[in-house]
Protein backbone atom coordinates (compact mmCIF):
# COMPACT_ATOMS: atom_id res chain seq x y z
CA UNK A 1 0.00 0.00 0.00
CA UNK A 2 1.28 3.47 -0.46
CA UNK A 3 1.20 5.18 2.47
CA UNK A 4 -1.15 9.07 2.17
CA UNK A 5 0.78 11.59 2.50
CA UNK A 6 -1.58 14.29 3.92
CA UNK A 7 -4.06 14.99 6.52
CA UNK A 8 -6.60 15.50 3.28
CA UNK A 9 -5.57 12.40 1.98
CA UNK A 10 -6.03 10.04 4.68
CA UNK A 11 -9.36 11.37 6.01
CA UNK A 12 -11.07 10.84 2.98
CA UNK A 13 -9.99 6.99 2.69
CA UNK A 14 -11.03 6.78 6.12
CA UNK A 15 -14.55 8.39 5.72
CA UNK A 16 -14.71 6.60 2.54
CA UNK A 17 -13.49 3.50 4.57
CA UNK A 18 -11.21 2.15 1.53
CA UNK A 19 -8.85 2.14 4.86
CA UNK A 20 -9.22 1.67 8.21
CA UNK A 21 -7.62 3.89 11.00
CA UNK A 22 -6.10 0.17 12.44
CA UNK A 23 -4.51 -0.83 8.97
CA UNK A 24 -3.56 2.76 8.76
CA UNK A 25 -1.59 3.19 12.17
CA UNK A 26 0.07 -0.28 11.17
CA UNK A 27 1.41 0.65 8.40
CA UNK A 28 2.68 3.87 9.77
CA UNK A 29 4.32 1.97 12.51
CA UNK A 30 5.95 -0.91 10.58
CA UNK A 31 7.60 2.50 8.61
CA UNK A 32 8.69 4.30 11.66
CA UNK A 33 10.16 0.54 12.60
CA UNK A 34 11.89 -0.14 9.20
CA UNK A 35 13.13 3.90 8.63
CA UNK A 36 13.51 5.32 11.21
CA UNK A 37 17.13 4.20 12.18
CA UNK A 38 18.17 6.04 9.35
CA UNK A 39 16.60 9.21 10.84
CA UNK A 40 16.20 9.07 14.87
CA UNK A 41 13.53 10.89 14.36
CA UNK A 42 11.52 9.20 17.22
CA UNK A 43 12.31 9.18 21.15
CA UNK A 44 9.77 6.91 21.94
CA UNK A 45 7.32 5.34 19.87
CA UNK A 46 3.84 4.33 21.26
CA UNK A 47 2.90 0.95 19.29
CA UNK A 48 0.81 -0.21 22.00
CA UNK A 49 -1.22 3.35 22.81
CA UNK A 50 -1.43 3.86 19.29
CA UNK A 51 -3.26 0.73 18.18
CA UNK A 52 -5.30 1.08 21.06
CA UNK A 53 -6.32 4.61 20.09
CA UNK A 54 -6.78 3.65 16.08
CA UNK A 55 -9.06 0.70 17.57
CA UNK A 56 -11.23 3.02 19.00
CA UNK A 57 -11.14 5.56 16.39
CA UNK A 58 -12.02 2.49 14.05
CA UNK A 59 -15.10 1.61 16.75
CA UNK A 60 -16.33 5.38 17.00
CA UNK A 61 -16.09 5.42 13.14
CA UNK A 62 -17.84 1.89 12.20
CA UNK A 63 -20.43 3.23 14.97
CA UNK A 64 -21.05 7.09 12.95
CA UNK A 65 -19.38 9.19 15.31
CA UNK A 66 -16.77 10.79 12.60
CA UNK A 67 -15.45 13.56 14.78
CA UNK A 68 -13.74 15.10 11.60
CA UNK A 69 -10.70 15.49 9.49
CA UNK A 70 -8.69 14.32 12.65
CA UNK A 71 -10.46 10.69 13.63
CA UNK A 72 -8.13 8.15 12.88
CA UNK A 73 -4.83 10.18 11.74
CA UNK A 74 -1.68 9.11 12.66
CA UNK A 75 0.97 12.09 13.76
CA UNK A 76 3.43 12.81 16.12
CA UNK A 77 3.98 14.95 19.00
CA UNK A 78 7.35 16.97 19.52
CA UNK A 79 9.05 15.31 22.83
CA UNK A 80 8.45 18.55 24.62
CA UNK A 81 4.38 17.78 24.65
CA UNK A 82 3.38 15.77 27.81
CA UNK A 83 1.25 12.73 27.65
CA UNK A 84 -0.26 11.19 30.69
CA UNK A 85 1.53 7.52 31.25
CA UNK A 86 3.75 8.31 28.45
CA UNK A 87 7.74 9.46 28.86
CA UNK A 88 8.65 13.19 27.77
CA UNK A 89 12.14 13.70 27.65
CA UNK A 90 12.33 17.10 25.70
CA UNK A 91 15.43 15.83 24.57
CA UNK A 92 17.53 15.68 28.15
CA UNK A 93 19.07 13.52 30.03
CA UNK A 94 17.33 15.35 32.95
CA UNK A 95 13.87 14.09 31.78
CA UNK A 96 15.36 10.85 30.78
CA UNK A 97 12.72 9.01 32.90
CA UNK A 98 9.95 11.45 33.62
CA UNK A 99 6.45 9.79 33.01
CA UNK A 100 3.74 12.63 32.51
CA UNK A 101 0.76 12.15 34.77
CA UNK A 102 -1.32 14.25 33.06
CA UNK A 103 -1.97 15.74 29.59
CA UNK A 104 -1.19 18.43 27.79
CA UNK A 105 -4.03 20.85 26.80
CA UNK A 106 -2.57 20.28 23.39
CA UNK A 107 -2.38 16.76 23.24
CA UNK A 108 -6.09 16.58 25.43
CA UNK A 109 -7.59 18.69 22.43
CA UNK A 110 -5.78 16.09 19.75
CA UNK A 111 -6.75 13.36 21.16
CA UNK A 112 -10.68 14.30 21.76
CA UNK A 113 -10.30 15.00 17.92
CA UNK A 114 -9.53 11.44 17.52
CA UNK A 115 -5.72 11.12 16.40
CA UNK A 116 -3.60 8.38 17.03
CA UNK A 117 -0.18 9.73 18.45
CA UNK A 118 2.49 7.53 16.76
CA UNK A 119 4.75 8.49 19.34
CA UNK A 120 7.01 11.32 20.63
CA UNK A 121 9.44 13.67 17.68
CA UNK A 122 13.33 13.90 18.75
CA UNK A 123 14.21 17.41 19.10
CA UNK A 124 16.88 19.86 20.65
CA UNK A 125 17.51 19.62 24.25
CA UNK A 126 15.17 21.78 26.07
CA UNK A 127 14.29 23.23 22.44
CA UNK A 128 17.33 25.06 22.58
CA UNK A 129 19.11 24.52 18.90
CA UNK A 130 18.72 24.97 15.61
CA UNK A 131 20.06 21.77 13.90
CA UNK A 132 18.90 19.07 16.11
CA UNK A 133 22.36 17.98 17.19
CA UNK A 134 21.65 19.11 21.18
CA UNK A 135 19.33 16.19 21.82
CA UNK A 136 20.57 13.82 24.31
CA UNK A 137 18.94 11.04 22.21
CA UNK A 138 21.24 11.64 19.32
CA UNK A 139 21.37 14.19 16.40
CA UNK A 140 18.57 13.94 13.92
CA UNK A 141 19.18 13.48 10.12
CA UNK A 142 17.16 15.10 7.41
CA UNK A 143 15.52 12.89 4.55
CA UNK A 144 16.48 15.04 1.81
CA UNK A 145 20.19 13.93 2.43
CA UNK A 146 21.31 12.18 5.78
CA UNK A 147 24.91 13.89 6.07
CA UNK A 148 22.56 17.06 6.89
CA UNK A 149 20.53 18.22 9.70
CA UNK A 150 17.14 18.93 9.67
CA UNK A 151 16.86 22.26 11.77
CA UNK A 152 15.76 22.47 15.05
CA UNK A 153 14.74 22.32 17.23
CA UNK A 154 11.66 20.60 16.11
CA UNK A 155 13.78 18.86 13.79
CA UNK A 156 12.27 15.17 14.46
CA UNK A 157 8.84 16.39 13.72
CA UNK A 158 9.77 18.05 10.41
CA UNK A 159 12.14 15.21 9.43
CA UNK A 160 9.27 12.05 10.76
CA UNK A 161 6.92 14.49 8.67
CA UNK A 162 9.08 15.14 5.64
CA UNK A 163 9.94 11.23 5.51
CA UNK A 164 6.30 10.70 6.06
CA UNK A 165 6.94 9.02 9.15
CA UNK A 166 3.78 10.21 10.21
CA UNK A 167 0.78 12.04 8.54
CA UNK A 168 2.09 15.51 10.55
CA UNK A 169 3.79 16.39 13.69
CA UNK A 170 3.15 19.10 16.36
CA UNK A 171 5.84 21.69 17.02
CA UNK A 172 7.07 24.23 19.01
CA UNK A 173 8.53 27.49 18.14
CA UNK A 174 10.46 29.83 20.20
CA UNK A 175 12.58 31.66 17.51
CA UNK A 176 11.84 29.61 14.38
CA UNK A 177 11.73 25.86 15.58
CA UNK A 178 9.11 25.40 13.63
CA UNK A 179 9.80 27.17 9.96
CA UNK A 180 13.32 26.66 10.07
CA UNK A 181 13.02 22.81 10.62
CA UNK A 182 9.92 23.11 8.27
CA UNK A 183 12.04 24.67 5.60
CA UNK A 184 15.48 22.60 5.74
CA UNK A 185 12.86 19.47 5.20
CA UNK A 186 10.80 20.97 3.15
CA UNK A 187 7.36 21.18 4.68
CA UNK A 188 4.93 23.25 6.01
CA UNK A 189 5.80 25.03 9.50
CA UNK A 190 2.99 26.99 11.17
CA UNK A 191 3.61 29.07 14.27
CA UNK A 192 0.55 30.98 15.49
CA UNK A 193 -0.02 34.29 17.30
CA UNK A 194 1.73 34.11 20.66
CA UNK A 195 -1.38 33.23 22.90
CA UNK A 196 -3.62 31.67 20.08
CA UNK A 197 -2.52 27.86 21.56
CA UNK A 198 -1.99 27.12 25.07
CA UNK A 199 1.91 26.19 26.65
CA UNK A 200 -0.09 24.24 29.33
CA UNK A 201 1.47 20.95 29.55
CA UNK A 202 4.74 22.49 27.15
CA UNK A 203 7.35 22.54 28.77
CA UNK A 204 8.57 25.48 29.20
CA UNK A 205 11.46 27.52 27.66
CA UNK A 206 11.15 30.98 27.11
CA UNK A 207 7.66 31.72 28.03
CA UNK A 208 6.97 35.05 26.09
CA UNK A 209 8.48 33.17 23.27
CA UNK A 210 7.27 29.99 23.06
CA UNK A 211 4.19 28.90 20.85
CA UNK A 212 3.26 25.66 19.87
CA UNK A 213 2.09 24.74 15.97
CA UNK A 214 1.42 22.13 13.27
CA UNK A 215 4.44 20.74 10.93
CA UNK A 216 2.02 19.27 7.64
CA UNK A 217 3.02 18.64 4.25
CA UNK A 218 0.38 21.20 2.91
CA UNK A 219 -0.84 24.37 4.21
CA UNK A 220 -4.75 23.12 3.95
CA UNK A 221 -3.31 20.34 6.34
CA UNK A 222 -1.80 22.85 9.02
CA UNK A 223 -5.25 24.61 8.98
CA UNK A 224 -7.24 21.47 9.73
CA UNK A 225 -4.37 20.87 12.60
CA UNK A 226 -4.95 24.65 14.22
CA UNK A 227 -8.53 24.33 14.01
CA UNK A 228 -8.56 21.53 16.49
CA UNK A 229 -5.56 23.12 18.89
CA UNK A 230 -6.56 26.90 18.95
CA UNK A 231 -8.21 28.38 21.90
CA UNK A 232 -8.17 30.11 25.06
CA UNK A 233 -7.00 28.00 28.28
CA UNK A 234 -7.86 28.79 31.97
CA UNK A 235 -4.81 26.50 32.48
CA UNK A 236 -2.30 29.12 30.83
CA UNK A 237 -2.91 32.59 31.53
CA UNK A 238 -1.72 33.82 28.33
CA UNK A 239 -3.71 31.79 26.42
CA UNK A 240 -5.92 34.49 24.79
CA UNK A 241 -10.14 34.58 24.64
CA UNK A 242 -10.56 35.36 20.93
CA UNK A 243 -12.74 33.33 18.85
CA UNK A 244 -11.24 31.01 16.52
CA UNK A 245 -12.21 30.99 13.03
CA UNK A 246 -12.72 27.84 10.86
CA UNK A 247 -9.28 28.40 9.35
CA UNK A 248 -9.63 26.01 6.34
CA UNK A 249 -12.26 28.35 4.82
CA UNK A 250 -9.70 31.18 4.39
CA UNK A 251 -7.92 28.81 1.44
CA UNK A 252 -9.57 29.93 -1.11
CA UNK A 253 -6.57 30.81 -3.74
CA UNK A 254 -7.73 34.19 -4.41
CA UNK A 255 -4.89 36.68 -3.04
CA UNK A 256 -5.80 39.58 -5.50
CA UNK A 257 -5.61 42.90 -4.08
CA UNK A 258 -3.71 41.66 -1.24
CA UNK A 259 -0.74 43.49 -0.29
CA UNK A 260 2.62 41.98 0.32
CA UNK A 261 5.33 43.76 2.01
CA UNK A 262 8.85 42.39 1.10
CA UNK A 263 11.33 43.67 3.56
CA UNK A 264 14.69 44.82 2.54
CA UNK A 265 16.58 43.81 5.75
CA UNK A 266 15.63 40.38 5.24
CA UNK A 267 17.95 39.99 1.85
CA UNK A 268 20.85 39.71 4.23
CA UNK A 269 24.41 39.63 3.79
CA UNK A 270 26.03 36.48 3.03
CA UNK A 271 22.58 34.67 2.10
CA UNK A 272 22.59 31.68 0.32
CA UNK A 273 22.42 32.54 -3.92
CA UNK A 274 20.05 29.86 -4.62
CA UNK A 275 17.61 31.00 -1.27
CA UNK A 276 17.27 34.50 -2.78
CA UNK A 277 16.90 33.35 -6.26
CA UNK A 278 13.91 31.11 -5.21
CA UNK A 279 12.60 33.73 -2.45
CA UNK A 280 12.75 36.05 -5.52
CA UNK A 281 10.92 34.12 -7.78
CA UNK A 282 8.11 32.88 -5.75
CA UNK A 283 7.52 36.52 -4.76
CA UNK A 284 7.14 37.22 -8.33
CA UNK A 285 4.92 34.35 -8.23
CA UNK A 286 2.66 35.99 -5.88
CA UNK A 287 2.61 39.06 -8.02
CA UNK A 288 1.58 37.29 -11.13
CA UNK A 289 -1.26 35.61 -8.83
CA UNK A 290 -2.95 39.58 -8.68
CA UNK A 291 -1.41 40.50 -4.96
CA UNK A 292 0.62 44.17 -4.54
CA UNK A 293 4.24 43.74 -4.18
CA UNK A 294 5.33 46.77 -2.12
CA UNK A 295 9.01 47.29 -0.57
CA UNK A 296 9.41 48.20 2.95
CA UNK A 297 11.26 48.44 5.98
CA UNK A 298 11.75 46.78 8.91
CA UNK A 299 14.44 48.92 10.17
CA UNK A 300 15.53 46.84 13.59
CA UNK A 301 15.86 43.77 12.02
CA UNK A 302 19.52 43.11 12.71
CA UNK A 303 19.34 43.80 16.35
CA UNK A 304 16.79 40.59 16.80
CA UNK A 305 18.93 38.53 17.48
CA UNK A 306 21.06 40.47 20.51
CA UNK A 307 17.12 40.88 21.85
CA UNK A 308 16.83 37.03 21.43
CA UNK A 309 19.75 36.03 22.89
CA UNK A 310 18.84 37.95 26.12
CA UNK A 311 15.57 37.44 26.62
CA UNK A 312 15.40 33.38 25.49
CA UNK A 313 18.33 32.83 28.08
CA UNK A 314 16.76 34.75 30.89
CA UNK A 315 13.61 33.57 30.87
CA UNK A 316 15.44 30.09 30.74
CA UNK A 317 17.38 30.17 33.20
CA UNK A 318 14.39 31.16 35.05
CA UNK A 319 12.33 27.94 33.65
CA UNK A 320 14.80 25.71 34.30
CA UNK A 321 15.95 26.52 37.97
CA UNK A 322 13.26 23.76 38.37
CA UNK A 323 15.01 21.07 37.28
CA UNK A 324 17.08 20.24 40.89
CA UNK A 325 17.11 16.59 41.27
CA UNK A 326 14.59 16.33 43.90
CA UNK A 327 11.03 16.06 42.56
CA UNK A 328 11.25 14.01 39.20
CA UNK A 329 14.67 14.25 37.25
CA UNK A 330 18.03 12.82 36.95
CA UNK A 331 19.45 12.84 40.37
CA UNK A 332 23.17 12.00 40.83
CA UNK A 333 23.84 9.13 42.86
CA UNK A 334 26.97 10.96 44.23
CA UNK A 335 25.85 13.45 47.02
CA UNK A 336 26.18 14.33 50.53
CA UNK A 337 24.70 17.20 51.11
CA UNK A 338 21.63 19.34 49.33
CA UNK A 339 23.31 21.49 47.64
CA UNK A 340 25.57 19.10 46.07
CA UNK A 341 22.37 17.51 44.90
CA UNK A 342 21.39 20.61 43.42
CA UNK A 343 24.90 20.64 41.25
CA UNK A 344 25.33 17.12 40.46
CA UNK A 345 22.25 16.36 39.19
CA UNK A 346 21.69 19.68 37.07
CA UNK A 347 25.46 19.42 36.11
CA UNK A 348 25.25 15.78 34.93
CA UNK A 349 21.75 16.36 33.95
CA UNK A 350 21.99 19.28 31.37
CA UNK A 351 24.10 19.51 27.91
CA UNK A 352 26.42 22.12 26.93
CA UNK A 353 23.79 24.37 24.70
CA UNK A 354 21.63 24.13 27.86
CA UNK A 355 24.17 25.24 30.39
CA UNK A 356 25.43 28.32 27.94
CA UNK A 357 21.97 29.81 27.83
CA UNK A 358 21.62 29.28 31.74
CA UNK A 359 25.12 30.97 32.21
CA UNK A 360 24.16 33.70 29.79
CA UNK A 361 20.90 34.45 31.68
CA UNK A 362 22.07 34.32 34.92
CA UNK A 363 24.77 36.58 34.24
CA UNK A 364 22.47 38.73 32.41
CA UNK A 365 19.72 38.68 35.13
CA UNK A 366 22.02 39.04 37.99
CA UNK A 367 22.81 41.79 40.07
CA UNK A 368 24.30 44.50 38.32
CA UNK A 369 23.61 43.54 35.06
CA UNK A 370 19.63 43.88 34.90
CA UNK A 371 19.43 47.29 33.21
CA UNK A 372 22.17 46.58 30.74
CA UNK A 373 20.77 43.61 29.41
CA UNK A 374 17.24 42.39 30.16
CA UNK A 375 15.49 45.84 30.53
CA UNK A 376 17.58 46.61 27.53
CA UNK A 377 16.34 43.92 25.41
CA UNK A 378 12.60 44.31 26.14
CA UNK A 379 13.04 47.88 25.77
CA UNK A 380 14.31 47.01 21.63
CA UNK A 381 11.93 44.38 21.51
CA UNK A 382 9.53 47.53 21.79
CA UNK A 383 10.76 48.60 18.47
CA UNK A 384 10.81 45.62 16.73
CA UNK A 385 7.66 45.41 17.58
CA UNK A 386 6.54 48.84 16.28
CA UNK A 387 8.85 48.11 13.01
CA UNK A 388 5.86 45.12 12.38
CA UNK A 389 3.03 47.24 13.39
CA UNK A 390 3.87 50.19 11.66
CA UNK A 391 4.54 48.10 8.50
CA UNK A 392 1.11 46.32 8.87
CA UNK A 393 -0.27 50.08 8.07
CA UNK A 394 0.40 49.51 4.80
CA UNK A 395 0.33 45.63 4.08
CA UNK A 396 -1.71 42.84 4.67
CA UNK A 397 1.16 39.96 5.09
CA UNK A 398 5.35 40.34 4.92
CA UNK A 399 7.37 37.82 2.29
CA UNK A 400 10.91 36.64 2.79
CA UNK A 401 12.71 33.46 3.00
CA UNK A 402 12.30 31.51 6.28
CA UNK A 403 16.19 30.32 6.69
CA UNK A 404 18.91 32.18 4.83
CA UNK A 405 20.38 28.87 4.23
CA UNK A 406 19.60 25.38 3.02
CA UNK A 407 20.20 22.39 5.36
CA UNK A 408 23.50 22.57 6.18
CA UNK A 409 26.16 19.44 7.22
CA UNK A 410 25.86 17.61 10.54
CA UNK A 411 29.17 19.22 12.69
CA UNK A 412 29.06 22.26 10.57
CA UNK A 413 28.34 24.52 13.42
CA UNK A 414 28.42 23.22 16.75
CA UNK A 415 32.11 24.66 17.62
CA UNK A 416 30.78 27.79 17.12
CA UNK A 417 27.65 29.25 19.15
CA UNK A 418 27.13 32.34 17.16
CA UNK A 419 27.44 30.70 13.79
CA UNK A 420 24.31 28.51 15.01
CA UNK A 421 22.36 31.58 16.19
CA UNK A 422 22.36 33.25 13.47
CA UNK A 423 20.44 30.28 11.40
CA UNK A 424 17.19 31.81 12.93
CA UNK A 425 18.11 34.96 12.15
CA UNK A 426 15.16 35.39 9.85
CA UNK A 427 12.40 33.85 12.31
CA UNK A 428 13.30 34.69 15.49
CA UNK A 429 11.45 38.89 14.88
CA UNK A 430 8.36 37.23 14.86
CA UNK A 431 8.58 35.72 18.00
CA UNK A 432 9.59 38.58 19.66
CA UNK A 433 6.51 40.66 18.23
CA UNK A 434 4.58 38.09 18.90
CA UNK A 435 3.28 37.53 15.40
CA UNK A 436 1.97 34.59 13.12
CA UNK A 437 4.23 32.96 10.50
CA UNK A 438 4.49 30.06 8.68
CA UNK A 439 7.43 28.63 6.04
CA UNK A 440 6.03 27.05 3.16
CA UNK A 441 8.20 25.47 0.41
CA UNK A 442 9.40 27.25 -2.57
CA UNK A 443 11.93 25.03 -4.55
CA UNK A 444 15.21 23.24 -4.17
CA UNK A 445 18.63 24.30 -4.39
CA UNK A 446 21.06 22.92 -7.12
CA UNK A 447 22.02 20.32 -4.91
CA UNK A 448 18.45 18.93 -4.18
CA UNK A 449 17.77 20.81 -0.98
CA UNK A 450 14.33 21.93 -0.25
CA UNK A 451 14.25 26.07 0.58
CA UNK A 452 11.36 27.65 2.37
CA UNK A 453 9.23 31.22 2.14
CA UNK A 454 8.12 32.77 5.03
CA UNK A 455 4.96 34.40 5.40
CA UNK A 456 4.14 36.71 8.38
CA UNK A 457 0.83 38.24 9.23
CA UNK A 458 -0.56 40.74 11.77
CA UNK A 459 -1.63 39.47 15.66
CA UNK A 460 -4.43 37.21 15.54
CA UNK A 461 -4.75 37.30 11.48
CA UNK A 462 -3.64 33.18 10.60
CA UNK A 463 -6.30 33.47 8.04
CA UNK A 464 -4.50 35.49 5.59
CA UNK A 465 -0.72 34.07 5.78
CA UNK A 466 -2.64 30.79 5.48
CA UNK A 467 -4.28 32.31 2.66
CA UNK A 468 -1.23 33.18 0.79
CA UNK A 469 0.80 30.20 1.26
CA UNK A 470 -1.90 28.48 0.51
CA UNK A 471 -2.71 29.91 -3.07
CA UNK A 472 1.09 29.94 -3.72
CA UNK A 473 1.48 26.17 -2.75
CA UNK A 474 -1.46 25.17 -4.93
CA UNK A 475 0.05 26.95 -8.02
CA UNK A 476 3.72 25.00 -7.58
CA UNK A 477 2.75 22.12 -5.70
CA UNK A 478 6.40 21.55 -4.46
CA UNK A 479 4.58 19.10 -2.04
CA UNK A 480 4.24 16.53 -4.83
CA UNK A 481 8.04 16.33 -4.20
CA UNK A 482 8.89 13.49 -1.59
CA UNK A 483 12.58 12.59 -0.30
CA UNK A 484 14.34 9.43 -1.02
CA UNK A 485 16.44 7.91 1.97
CA UNK B 1 31.78 43.97 29.47
CA UNK B 2 34.53 41.67 29.10
CA UNK B 3 33.27 38.41 31.24
CA UNK B 4 36.45 36.84 33.00
CA UNK B 5 37.04 33.68 34.49
CA UNK B 6 36.13 35.05 37.96
CA UNK B 7 32.59 35.88 36.83
CA UNK B 8 31.92 32.43 34.92
CA UNK B 9 32.79 30.48 38.19
CA UNK B 10 30.16 33.31 40.32
CA UNK B 11 27.64 32.80 37.67
CA UNK B 12 27.68 29.15 37.78
CA UNK B 13 27.60 28.75 41.60
CA UNK B 14 24.23 30.53 41.38
CA UNK B 15 23.10 28.66 38.40
CA UNK B 16 24.05 25.68 40.72
CA UNK B 17 26.60 24.55 38.26
CA UNK B 18 30.20 22.61 37.85
CA UNK B 19 32.56 23.32 35.73
CA UNK B 20 36.12 21.83 35.22
CA UNK B 21 39.24 24.39 34.49
CA UNK B 22 38.80 23.32 30.84
CA UNK B 23 35.44 23.91 30.64
CA UNK B 24 35.68 27.02 32.52
CA UNK B 25 38.18 28.39 30.01
CA UNK B 26 35.75 27.15 27.00
CA UNK B 27 32.65 28.71 28.62
CA UNK B 28 34.62 32.13 29.36
CA UNK B 29 35.69 32.35 25.81
CA UNK B 30 32.20 31.36 24.18
CA UNK B 31 30.12 33.43 26.68
CA UNK B 32 32.65 36.48 26.00
CA UNK B 33 31.70 36.21 22.60
CA UNK B 34 28.30 36.14 22.52
CA UNK B 35 27.94 39.35 25.49
CA UNK B 36 30.26 40.81 22.64
CA UNK B 37 27.73 40.10 19.57
CA UNK B 38 24.70 41.71 21.73
CA UNK B 39 26.64 44.50 21.94
CA UNK B 40 25.25 45.89 19.40
CA UNK B 41 21.97 46.83 21.09
CA UNK B 42 23.81 49.80 22.85
CA UNK B 43 24.12 51.20 19.28
CA UNK B 44 20.38 52.14 19.96
CA UNK B 45 19.17 55.04 22.27
CA UNK B 46 15.87 53.35 24.16
CA UNK B 47 15.77 56.27 26.99
CA UNK B 48 12.21 56.69 26.12
CA UNK B 49 11.32 53.38 25.23
CA UNK B 50 9.36 51.61 27.33
CA UNK B 51 9.63 47.91 28.13
CA UNK B 52 7.84 45.28 25.95
CA UNK B 53 7.59 41.89 28.03
CA UNK B 54 5.04 40.55 25.84
CA UNK B 55 4.57 40.59 22.22
CA UNK B 56 0.89 41.67 22.91
CA UNK B 57 -1.22 43.44 25.51
CA UNK B 58 -2.16 40.75 27.81
CA UNK B 59 -4.10 41.41 31.05
CA UNK B 60 -4.24 38.97 33.96
CA UNK B 61 -7.16 36.73 33.60
CA UNK B 62 -9.14 36.47 36.91
CA UNK B 63 -10.88 33.40 38.19
CA UNK B 64 -12.79 32.01 41.36
CA UNK B 65 -10.23 30.49 43.97
CA UNK B 66 -12.19 26.93 44.12
CA UNK B 67 -10.19 23.98 45.60
CA UNK B 68 -9.76 21.46 42.41
CA UNK B 69 -8.32 18.11 42.58
CA UNK B 70 -5.04 18.67 39.60
CA UNK B 71 -3.08 15.24 40.57
CA UNK B 72 -2.62 12.77 43.62
CA UNK B 73 0.22 12.82 46.06
CA UNK B 74 1.48 8.95 44.18
CA UNK B 75 0.95 10.54 40.79
CA UNK B 76 3.01 13.78 42.37
CA UNK B 77 5.60 11.55 43.64
CA UNK B 78 5.70 8.78 41.07
CA UNK B 79 8.45 10.37 39.29
CA UNK B 80 10.44 11.03 42.47
CA UNK B 81 14.39 9.82 42.70
CA UNK B 82 13.86 9.05 46.09
CA UNK B 83 10.61 9.17 47.81
CA UNK B 84 9.38 8.07 51.69
CA UNK B 85 5.82 8.10 53.38
CA UNK B 86 4.16 11.01 50.89
CA UNK B 87 7.41 12.50 51.04
CA UNK B 88 10.50 13.68 48.52
CA UNK B 89 13.30 12.22 50.53
CA UNK B 90 16.79 14.98 50.26
CA UNK B 91 20.21 14.73 51.96
CA UNK B 92 19.65 15.97 55.47
CA UNK B 93 20.05 19.52 55.89
CA UNK B 94 19.91 20.12 59.51
CA UNK B 95 22.96 18.48 61.49
CA UNK B 96 22.28 16.95 64.61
Amino acid sequence: MTLPRTIKQASELIKSKEISPVELTKSFLEKIDSNDKKLNSFITVLHDKALESAKEAESQIVKGNYKGPLHGMPIGLKDIFVMKDVRATCGSKMLENFVSPYNATVTNKLLDAGVVILGKNNMDEFAMGSSNETSYFGTVKNPWDLERVPGGSSGGSASATAANLCIASLGTDTGGSIRQPGALCGIVGMKPTYGRVSRYGMIAFASSLDQAGPITKTVEDAAIILNVISGDDPLDSTSVDMPAPDYTKSLTGDIKGLKIGIPKEYFIDGMDKEVEQATNKAISHLESLGAEIIEISLPHTSYAVSTYYIIAPCEASSNLARYDGVRYTYRSPDVKTLNDLFVKSRTEGFGDEVKRRIMIGTYALSSGYYDAYYLKAQKVRTLIRKDFDDAFEKVDVIAAATSPETAFKIGEKTGDPIKMYLSDVLTIPCNIAGIPGISVPCGFSSNGLPIGLQILGKHFDEETILKVAHAYEQQNKWFEQNPEF
Amino acid sequence: MKISKKDVINTAELARLEFSDEQVEKFTSQLGNILEYIEDLNELDTKKIKPTSYGLEISTPLREDEVNQTITVEEALQNAPQSEDGFFVVPKVIED
